[in-house]
């Protein structure tokens, strides 16, 4: 439980950080929160020679409104993106998301940015992002760069990052009236990662659903947009005894999930079926507490 | 910014809102005391084994086998010893002829098999984690960078992980001797007239998954050495124990030996134990000349502190066509792991007289074979032996009741031992002192809502609510307070139950007490402070008790098995009455009376029919000084004793579970847990609470989280908490608890023991609950622990559900 040794940097500025980084080697490392990172590295799991402190780069932190959408910055915590006024008026299904994050010692610590950069695709909030299309905002020596969330998760714990880019922040974008949102979580216990988790907004009117994003999580080596369930929902009727129970049938379409000691990959997709319904049902009866 | 944690401020703010400590009466025992310990304990501020820093001391990590069974072909330390900051290093090699065999105290049959267990192996590794190598260097750090720098090379060797493969012919040998370590039979009555023509038989397999007992403190020794003497302070249970064994083990002659168990925090079974760890470090003190430490994380923990039940359960009942019970017979596997530690082959037979459990019947017939497999081996886990022997039994009896279609508390009914029976002698020869089925049971039933949990539950049936609610019931009791010496004897355990306690009585009237319990998180210093200043009539406040060093506590068998106040208590009890005794001589001799004419309460002795009387700090001062004494008193009220109990106590009571299942997840959910306990006379009921409390976690635990799991190579695959699930308080429910209190007849407190009793109750309570839920599905058992995914493929092969 003692990670090899490595070098510490703690830049105070982003133009610094980039250049720190930069100039630490191919296997250095960002680090935020340490949520993930310290467990890895404490498992010696990974090894990186240096690690560069992003907790105390000014302008990194903290959430604002930019009219049409709300950016969040990369180090703000999961536990100051829960108590956000802006967030949850704007983008409820973050805070509903975030919220599930493990206890409030770890979201304290954790980041938001280092949550989407980490690329689990266990995490809570990679299924929210592609569910929400936001886009993230990247720096490094060659300057700047936004990445949408549909070609930021390449793979298991590989992310469009490339070495030597910090994230500085992420634009999640308004979705407008007429939208629900929830976001179910099925874990063995209250601390634990997702075993299966659905990120569902919803946008109906008149009792028919108009529209219906769904992000999916730990169904594959990323998170996964459940675009069959996006398609049959459209123009279903909402409530109970409409269509959303047979759109949801469809959650697990070109699905990958893993198998470890909490779920195999039969049983991940027969929850995310029950679970896809269930969040939408929730979504479409505007249950969110934060809407 | 972080604010200190000052123990004098927090004990100042624990007393300003004790409400609790607000006097009920004259009597200390049965007052829901605040634990003196606590302060101390929760800031930490305290010695924990791994706080204490000696001068010069070094620090050890160990390199552990990534092979479950494989030949050491060669071992490199030479790079290790370059690195930064190292010592020394060494290999099993180094150690092959000073280490000895890790000892095993509990040879259960005569021909049991107990292989030599070198504590760093040499020639051969016998499961994932053992210890291979070390390096002792200036810092933890350094020690733990240059284990990376030890090469060794291995020929694999075939594991076997499997009980019933390790017994098939042609296995891969554990050892050279088989798999097999002992064959253990019991019986009484006549089993074959029980099962003959008999109208019912219940035939099950239950498996009770491997545990890793995850106390909150990790292992942590401290060894040390003037060349002479050696001290070695670990996070143990059992300081006594611990000293002889190691003695015996290393060479070392006892005398020269001090073992302190400093504050412990938890341990459940799992530090009592003779570790690896405790060896080497001994020896590395020994070789080097210098203190060194060594402290586990979490995951070597999880590899290599002993882990706890893995047996495999076959249980037949035979019964009448109404319900009553004829015979009870047992078959068991118990996964030993790799090696028989301290007490391995004992753990299922502190069970073998359980699977009775309550219960009536005219013959039972019980057999254990311990089996070797290429794992860490197992040992005591809170309630050893009879937890398993509680599911079992617990479990069938649900099935009778299915079976014969009556309620399961009607058929518990049928079959418990009434009140008015009592004492009554089991099937298995053990003689219950007291007890009241009916009483707990009752009272368990009007707290839980029985009859209206029932109605909703034939009401979601009805609705096939893809939600169903299951109720479960567990009427349990257990053995505790170990050990009668003979008994044990008779079990071929290698020592006695006894227990030793010092009541010393100082010039100013205070008291120190001088336990051979150990205590590590159950409050001793608290509860035997009560019981002292009951039966001296001295000040709560006014006792101090010191326990866990060798030095200071010369004589003790140490805490586990719910002993230390059925066993410990008493012996405090007894000390007591001995220094009464004393002050009385002294007392009536100032004031000129007759000893027959001086009685004692409240801390005072008076002449009885005057006006005359002398505290007992006033005898104590008196003593002290000495100048006016009975002719040939000695001058010391101080005394001794140890006791051996003659019986073990039986707690028992009601736990009534009410779980709703999700049929469309496989999820469970908690709904209402009753307990309903009688663990005889209580001391103190707010420490009866909390390990009421902790113990029914803990069953929970096993029924729903907790499983140690091996890959078919031998890995572990469960070394961090995120896989291996410890519940925390948030996935738990309310417990709704009370007592009833009939107290043991055995020892002159009345008082039975709790350390285990939630334990043992709760996991067939739960798992029972889980099943009733679910039996209209055709569903007769969920292994445990009952994960979702393990109720849904239950739910789809049993209850044939559309995949
Ligand atoms: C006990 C526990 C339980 C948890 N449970 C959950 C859970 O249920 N759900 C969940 O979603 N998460 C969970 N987490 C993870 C938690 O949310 C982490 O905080 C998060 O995944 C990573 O954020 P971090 O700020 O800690 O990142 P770090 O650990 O510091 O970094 C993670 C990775 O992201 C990179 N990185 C971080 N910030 C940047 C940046 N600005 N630019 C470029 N790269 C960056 C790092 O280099 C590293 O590779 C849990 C963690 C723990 C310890």
């Amino acid at each position: 439980m003692i990670p090899a040794s490595f070098d510490y940097f703690r830049p105070s500025t982003i133009e610094e950080a980039v250049d720190v980084l930069a100039g630490a080697g191919e296997e250095a490392k960002v680090l935020a929160g340490g949520h993930s990172l310290l467990p890895l590295l404490r498992l010696r799991l990974a090894y990186p020679t240096a690690l560069v402190d992003v907790g105390r780069v000014a302008g990194l932190r903290g959430v604002s409104d930019r009219g049409d959408h709300v950016l969040i910055g990369a180090t703000t915590t999961h536990d100051e993106v829960v108590r956000s006024p802006i967030v949850r008026e704007h983008c409820p299904l973050v805070a509903l998301a975030t919220a599930t994050v493990a206890d409030p010692a770890v979201r304290h610590r954790g980041t938001f940015g280092g949550s989407l950069a980490h690329a689990d695709p266990a995490g809570d909030l990679p299924a929210v992002a592609l569910a929400l299309d936001m886009v993230l905002e990247v720096r490094s020596p060659a300057g700047e760069r936004a990445i949408p969330a549909a070609g930021f998760f390449l793979d298991y714990l590989e992310s469009a990052l490339a070495p030597g880019e910090i994230l500085t922040g992420v634009r999640v974008p308004k979705l407008g009236p007429g939208w629900g949102f929830h976001y179910e979580k099925f874990h063995r216990t209250a601390q634990a990662w997702a075993t299966v988790g659905v990120a569902a907004a919803v946008r109906q009117s008149n009792g028919t659903v108009e529209e219906v994003r769904v992000g999916l999580t730990n169904m594959g080596s990323t998170p996964v947009r459940a675009t069959a369930v996006e398609e049959a929902a459209r123009g279903v009727e909402a409530g109970q005894n409409g269509g959303l129970r047979r759109a949801a049938e469809q959650a697990a379409e070109g699905t990958d999930p893993p198998a470890d000691l909490h779920a195999q990959p039969d049983y991940r997709m027969h929850l995310a079926r029950v679970l896809t319904h269930r969040a939408l049902l929730s979504a479409s009866a505007h249950r969110s507490p934060a809407t | 910014m972080t604010e200190q944690l000052d123990t004098g401020v927090v004990a100042q703010q624990i007393k300003e809102h004790d409400v609790l400590d607000a006097p009920a009466g004259g009597s200390e025992v049965g007052r829901a005391r605040r634990r003196k310990e606590d302060a101390r304990l929760v800031t930490g501020r305290t010695q924990w084994t791994d706080n204490i820093q000696l001068p010069g001391m070094l620090h050890v990590a160990f390199l552990r086998s990534p092979m479950a069974h494989a030949r050491i072909t060669r071992v490199d330390t030479s790079a290790a010893r370059t690195r930064r900051g190292v010592v020394a290093v060494f290999s099993g090699q180094d150690f092959a002829g000073e280490q000895g065999s890790l000892p095993c105290a509990w040879p259960v049959t005569p021909d049991t098999v107990i292989p030599e267990h070198p504590p760093m192996a040499v020639t051969t590794v016998r499961y994932v984690g053992e210890a291979v190598a070390c390096v002792v260097a200036v810092d933890r750090y350094a020690a733990a960078d240059a284990l990376e720098a030890i090469e060794i090379d291995y020929e694999p060797l075939e594991p076997v992980l499997d009980m019933t493969e390790a017994l098939a012919e042609g296995s891969p040998k554990v050892h050279e001797a088989g798999n097999e370590s002992f064959t253990w039979n019991f019986a009484g009555g006549d089993i074959d007239a029980a099962f003959h023509e008999a109208p019912v038989v219940i035939e099950r397999t239950y498996v009770q998954q491997r545990l890793i007992p995850s106390a909150m403190e990790p292992r942590a020794v401290v060894a040390q050495t003037d060349g002479d003497h050696y001290t070695l302070h670990s996070s143990t249970q059992i300081p006594h124990v611990l000293r002889v064994m190691l003695a015996l083990t290393t060479g070392i002659p006892e005398h020269k030996l001090r073992v302190i168990a400093p504050d412990v925090g938890g341990g459940f079974g799992s530090k009592l134990q003779v570790t690896a760890e405790e060896v080497l470090s001994l020896l590395i003190t020994r070789r080097l000349g210098k203190p060194v430490k060594w402290t586990e994380s979490r995951s070597e923990g999880n590899l290599t502190v002993h882990h706890g039940r893995d047996q495999l359960q076959r249980i037949r009942l035979a019964a009448d066509a109404n319900g009553r019970i004829r015979g009870v017979q047992v078959k068991l596997l118990a996964d030993m792991g790799a090696y028989l530690m301290l007490v391995t082959p004992g753990v299922p037979l502190l069970g073998a007289f359980m699977f009775n459990g309550i219960y009536k019947m005219d013959a039972y017939d019980f057999t254990c074979t311990g089996v070797f497999t290429n794992k860490m081996p197992t040992d005591a886990y809170r309630g050893a032996g009879r937890p398993e022997a509680t599911y079992a039994i617990e479990r069938v009896m649900d099935e009778l009741a299915a079976e014969i279609g009556v309620d399961p508390m009607e058929i518990r009914r049928r079959n418990w031992i009434q009140h008015s029976e009592f004492p009554y002698t089991t099937i298995c020869g053990l003689t219950y002192d007291s007890g009241n089925y009916e009483a707990a049971t009752d009272r368990a039933l009007a707290l839980f809502g029985y009859d209206k949990l029932r109605a909703e539950q034939s009401d979601r049936r009805e609705r096939q609510d893809p939600v169903q609610l299951g109720i479960g019931i567990s009427t349990y009791t257990e053995m505790c307070g170990l050990a009668p010496s003979r008994v044990l004897g008779s079990l071929s355990y290698g020592a006695g139950g006894w227990e030793h306690a010092d009541v010393r009585v100082l010039p100013t009237g205070k008291v120190e007490v001088v336990t051979g319990t150990s205590p590590h998180g159950q409050g001793h210093e608290t509860a035997w402070s009560q019981i002292v200043a009951d039966s001296l009539g001295v000040p709560f406040e006014d006792v101090a008790v010191l326990h866990g060093d060798t030095a200071t506590s010369h004589k003790g068998m140490d805490t586990y098995g719910s002993r230390s106040l059925a066993v410990g208590g008493i012996a405090v009890v007894r000390a007591c009455d001995k220094v009464k005794e004393k002050a009385r001589q002294v007392a009536a001799h100032l004031m000129e009376a007759s000893p027959d004419d001086v009685e004692f309460s409240e801390g005072r002795f008076r002449v009885r029919g005057t006006g005359t009387s002398q505290t007992i700090q006033e005898i104590a001062l008196a003593t002290f000084a000495a100048h006016n004494l009975p002719d040939g008193f000695e001058p010391r009220l101080d005394a001794s004793a140890t006791f051996d109990p003659e019986n073990f106590s039986f707690p028992h009571g009601t736990h009534l579970c009410a779980v709703e299942v999700d049929t469309e997840t496989g999820a469970t959910a908690i709904r209402s847990y009753v307990a309903v306990d009688d663990v005889g006379n209580v001391v103190n009921p707010l420490i009866v609470e909390g390990q009421v409390h902790g113990g029914i976690a803990q069953g929970i635990a096993q029924a729903l989280f907790e499983e140690a799991v091996y890959d078919s190579d031998g890995n572990l695959l469960t070394t961090t908490m995120a896989d291996y699930l410890l519940p925390s308080a948030a996935d738990l429910p309310n417990f709704t608890t009370d007592r009833t209190e009939t107290p043991a007849t055995s020892n002159p407190l009345g008082v039975k023991g709790v350390g285990e009793a939630g334990t043992i109750a709760s996991t067939p309570a739960v798992v029972n609950a889980i099943v009733d839920a679910l039996r209209p599905h055709g569903v007769h058992d969920v292994r445990m622990p009952c994960t979702p995914e393990r109720v849904w493929r239950t739910l789809r092969t049993e209850g044939g559900e559309p995949a």
